[in-house]
C-alpha cells in the first residue's frame, strides 16, 4: 500500500525531532573543540589588502563589476552572475580596487581563481543600506529576493546559494525548517560558537526562514554536550515568544551534521537517492545561514564576514574569528598568536572533510569554516598503503550504507558504469572509511576522484548527445534542399520535354496572337 | 506405449505452438548494434575514421568493414568499451588517423573574420553563426572541436583552444598508490 506509507512516512517528516533515531555507521570521534570554542569571539583585523575569489558558490565564477581605481563602500556589488537565482559578491570593507588578478582561492584544487583585490581604507563604512523593517508584513517572495541578492550561500561549507534553495523548497512545499547546528567534525566550532553569542540573530533568521519558504515550524539542532548553547537559545527563543521554534539535541556521532544523517536522526526517514529534503517537507539550513539572512532582512547587510575557527596543535592561541571576506589566513594566524614551531600542515576545513592548503596566502571564503594547522603527529596520509584486507570495517563505518571496499576496486579499474550502479554518487565524502582502514586506503580521495569522474561522464554523455542531435538534424535539412532542388528542376525538365504541354502552349501562344489581330482595326 | 508416444506428441506440438506464439507476441526489439556502437563514439563528426560522421563509422563497424581504433577523439577508453561491446580484443589507436588529445572548441579571430561562410558549411553540428560578409561566431557549448572549419577558412582566422574545466567543476585528480584494489 504505497499510499498508506506515504502517508505514514509524511507524518513521520511532520513529527521531527520528536524522538530520535539512529543513523547507520558514523563514528565517536575526539571533540577538540574546548580548545578553540573556550574564548569569546573576536573580529579580526582588517589586513593590507582583501583578497575576494570571485568564485563565492559553487558552479561558476562571478564576473566583476569593478575596475581598478574604483572606490568601494562596504556592501556593494562588485561581482555578478549572470545566472538566474545566483547571488552576488560584495565589497567587506570601504577602500579602492586595485585590480582584478589571479590569486589562490583556498580551492581544493590548489589552483588560482580570478580575485578583486581592495585596498580598505579603514573607515569601514556601509553603502547605502535598506533594512526591511517589518519582515512579518513583508512578501516571503521579497525575502527571498533580498537573501538571494545578499550573496548568501550554505555556510556549512557546500556553497549552494540559498537564494535558490529557498525558491525550490517553496515551489515543492515545506512544513518543517530544520537549522544545523550540529557541528559534527573534531575542531570545528564557528557555529557553536555563533550560536552561544548571537543567539537572537540565529531565532531572528530561523523566523525569516521559516516566513521566506512557508514553513510551519523550525528544529534548531544542536549536539548533545552543547549545554550553554541550549540556554542561550531557548532564552532566545523565549524573548521573540514563538512557539514554533525548538532546540532538539541529537547524539555527537559523526558524521551527524550531514543534512541526510540529521535528517535520519530526527526523523527516522531516508532521504532517497538523487532526491533532496524537500521530498519530505523539509529544508536544512546551516545557523549561520540563518544569520546571515536575518541581517540581510532587518540590516540590509549583505554577506561580507563570517566565523572561521583557526585551530589545531599548530596554532599558539586558538580561537574564533569573525573575518572579512578576503582576509589572507595569514592575518588570522597571526591574531591567533602565530604558529608553533612544530606546525607542518595547514588544512582548511576540519580533519575529516577539509583540505590541505598550499601556503596562508589564501584567502578567507564564505565556505571557510576553520583553519586546521596540524603538526607532523596528526598527519595521516602519509602513512604507507597497503592493500584491502576486506576486513569490512569501512561498510560498517559508512553512514550512506554503502560499501567502501565495493566502490573502492570499481573506482580503480575504471569501471563507471559499475560504481555508479553501486550508488557511488551517494557518497557523501566523509571520510569515516578512511580513518578505520587498517590500510590507510585513501579512501574518500578515490571516491571524490570517482564522483568527479561520474560528473564529467554525464556532461560528456549529454555533449555526445547533444552533437547527434544537431549532427542529425543538419543531415535531414541537407537532404530536404537537396531533395527540394531535384524536385525543382525535375519539374521544369518535365514541362520542356512533355510535347501535349508544349502543343498547347503553342496553340495558346496563337490564339492570343490571333486575339490580338482581331482587335487592332 | 501408442498413448504415451501420442500424448507426447500432442504435448509438444502444443507446447511448440505456444511458445511460437509468445516468441511472436512478446519480441523485444533488440537495440541494434549500430545504436550501442554510436552511442559509445565521441559525436564529434569530425571525420578522422575516415567515414562522414560518427554515424556511418558505426554502421561500418558494425558491418565488420572497419577496425575499431579509427576515432581519435574516443581515444583508448572509448576503444577499450567498443572491444567490450564487441567482444574483441582491445587494438591501440591507429595513428593514421591521429592521435588523442585534450578536448578542444574552435575560437573565430573575429578581427580577422571577412564574412565568408565557408567555415558555417563546413560545421557538422551548426555551431558557427554569422552572416555572408558579417563577422562569424562559435557557440563555444555546441562546438565539438572537430577541426572541419580550420581548412576552409581563407584567412586563417580560426583557432583551435583547449577545453579548460573551471575552477567549480574541477576534476579531483586521481589518487596515486599502487598497492591495494
Amino acid at each position: 500500500m504505497p499510499g498508506r506509507m506515504k502517508q505514514a512516512a509524511d507524518l513521520r517528516a511532520r513529527q521531527a525531532g520528536d524522538r530520535l533515531h539512529r543513523f547507520h555507521g558514523g563514528l565517536s570521534l575526539p571533540h577538540n573543540k574546548a580548545v578553540s570554542c573556550g574564548v569569546p569571539l573576536e573580529r579580526a583585523p582588517l589586513p593590507g589588502e582583501l583578497f575576494i575569489p570571485l568564485l563565492q558558490q559553487s558552479g561558476r565564477e562571478a564576473e566583476p563589476t569593478v575596475n581598478a581605481g574604483d572606490t568601494v563602500l562596504k556592501g556593494e556589488t562588485i561581482g555578478r552572475f549572470r545566472h538566474l537565482g545566483r547571488g552576488c559578491v560584495h565589497a567587506p570593507t570601504s577602500g579602492t580596487v586595485t585590480g582584478v588578478v589571479l590569486h589562490p582561492i583556498s580551492h581544493a584544487s590548489g589552483e588560482e581563481g580570478r580575485c578583486v583585490v581592495i585596498r580598505p581604507d579603514g573607515r569601514d563604512q556601509w553603502k547605502d543600506l535598506q533594512p526591511i523593517g517589518d519582515w512579518q508584513q513583508t512578501d516571503p517572495e521579497a525575502l527571498r529576493e533580498r537573501i538571494r541578492n545578499s550573496g548568501i550561500v550554505g555556510l556549512g561549507g557546500a556553497m549552494f546559494p540559498t537564494g535558490f534553495k529557498l525558491r525550490e523548497a517553496q515551489r515543492r512545499g515545506i512544513h518543517t525548517l530544520i537549522l544545523n547546528g550540529s557541528e559534527c567534525e573534531p575542531y570545528i566550532s564557528c557555529d557553536e560558537t555563533l550560536m552561544r553569542e548571537q543567539p537572537e540573530s540565529i531565532v531572528l533568521g530561523a523566523r525569516i526562514l521559516q516566513r521566506a519558504v512557508g514553513a510551519k515550524r523550525t528544529i534548531i539542532a544542536i549536539e548533545d554536550q552543547m549545554g550553554a548553547v541550549r540556554n542561550a537559545l531557548e532564552t532566545a527563543i523565549e524573548g521573540a515568544g514563538d512557539s514554533t521554534i525548538r532546540v532538539v539535541r541529537v547524539m555527537p556521532v559523526y558524521p551527524e551534521g550531514g543534512e541526510k544523517q540529521l535528517i535520519r536522526v530526527l526523523t527516522g526517514l531516508e532521504v532517497p537517492s538523487g532526491g533532496r529534503p524537500s521530498d519530505l517537507g523539509l529544508l536544512c539550513q546551516n545557523v549561520a545561514t540563518a544569520t546571515a539572512a536575518a541581517r540581510a532582512v532587518v540590516e540590509g547587510k549583505p554577506l561580507v564576514e563570517r566565523v572561521v575557527t583557526v585551530t589545531g596543535p599548530g596554532v599558539r592561541r586558538p580561537r574564533n574569528l569573525l573575518a572579512a571576506i578576503g582576509t589572507p589566513i595569514s592575518v588570522l594566524v597571526e591574531q591567533c598568536g602565530g604558529y608553533t614551531p612544530d606546525a607542518a600542515r595547514l588544512v582548511l576545513g576540519g580533519p575529516m572533510m577539509g583540505f590541505p592548503l598550499g601556503s596562508d596566502a589564501n584567502p578567507v571564503t564564505k565556505a571557510a569554516n576553520c583553519v586546521l594547522v596540524l603538526t607532523e603527529k596528526e598527519i595521516r596520509d602519509k602513512r604507507p598503503e597497503m592493500p584491502c584486507i576486506r576486513c569490512g570495517d569501512c561498510a560498517r563505518a559508512c553512514p550512506a550504507q554503502l560499501l567502501p571496499q565495493q566502490l573502492h576496486r570499481f573506482v580503480r579499474a575504471d569501471a563507471w558504469d559499475d560504481a555508479g550502479g553501486a550508488g557511488l554518487a551517494d557518497c557523501i565524502e566523509c571520510g569515516c572509511c578512511d580513518l578505520v582502514c587498517p590500510s590507510h586506503i585513501p579512501l574518500a580521495n578515490w571516491f571524490r576522484y570517482g564522483k568527479s569522474r561520474l560528473r564529467e561522464r554525464a556532461l560528456e554523455r549529454h555533449r555526445a548527445d547533444q552533437a547527434r542531435q544537431r549532427f542529425e538534424a543538419r543531415e535531414a535539412r541537407q537532404e530536404r534542399i537537396r531533395l527540394e532542388r531535384k524536385q525543382r528542376i525535375a519539374t521544369k525538365k518535365a514541362a520542356l520535354h512533355d510535347d501535349a504541354a508544349k502543343k498547347a502552349q503553342i496553340a495558346e501562344a496563337v490564339e492570343r496572337a490571333r486575339k490580338k489581330q482581331e482587335h487592332t482595326p | 506405449m501408442v498413448t504415451a508416444i501420442l500424448s507426447i506428441a500432442v504435448l509438444g506440438t502444443l507446447l511448440g505452438l505456444g511458445l511460437g506464439w509468445v516468441a511472436r507476441r512478446f519480441r523485444v526489439e533488440s537495440d541494434p548494434v549500430v545504436d550501442q556502437i554510436d552511442a559509445i563514439l565521441p559525436q564529434t563528426q569530425c571525420g578522422q575514421c575516415n567515414y562522414p560522421g560518427c554515424r556511418p563509422y558505426a554502421e561500418a563497424i558494425a558491418a565488420g568493414e572497419a577496425p575499431i581504433n579509427q576515432c581519435p577523439p574516443g581515444g583508448e577508453a572509448g576503444i577499450r568499451a567498443l572491444a567490450d561491446l564487441l567482444a574483441v580484443e582491445a587494438p591501440p589507436l591507429n595513428p593514421e588517423n591521429g592521435a588523442e588529445s585534450a578536448p578542444t572548441f574552435a575560437l573565430i579571430d573575429e578581427e580577422a573574420c571577412i564574412g565568408c561562410t565557408l567555415c558555417i558549411q563546413a560545421c557538422p553540428v551548426d555551431a558557427i553563426i554569422g552572416a555572408a560578409k558579417l563577422m562569424h561566431t562559435v557557440i563555444e557549448s555546441e562546438c565539438t572541436g572537430c577541426d572541419l572549419c580550420l581548412p576552409p577558412c581563407p584567412v586563417d582566422c580560426i583557432e583551435m583552444v583547449e577545453r579548460k574545466p573551471v575552477a567549480g567543476e574541477w576534476p579531483w585528480p586521481r589518487p596515486a598508490g599502487e598497492a591495494g584494489a
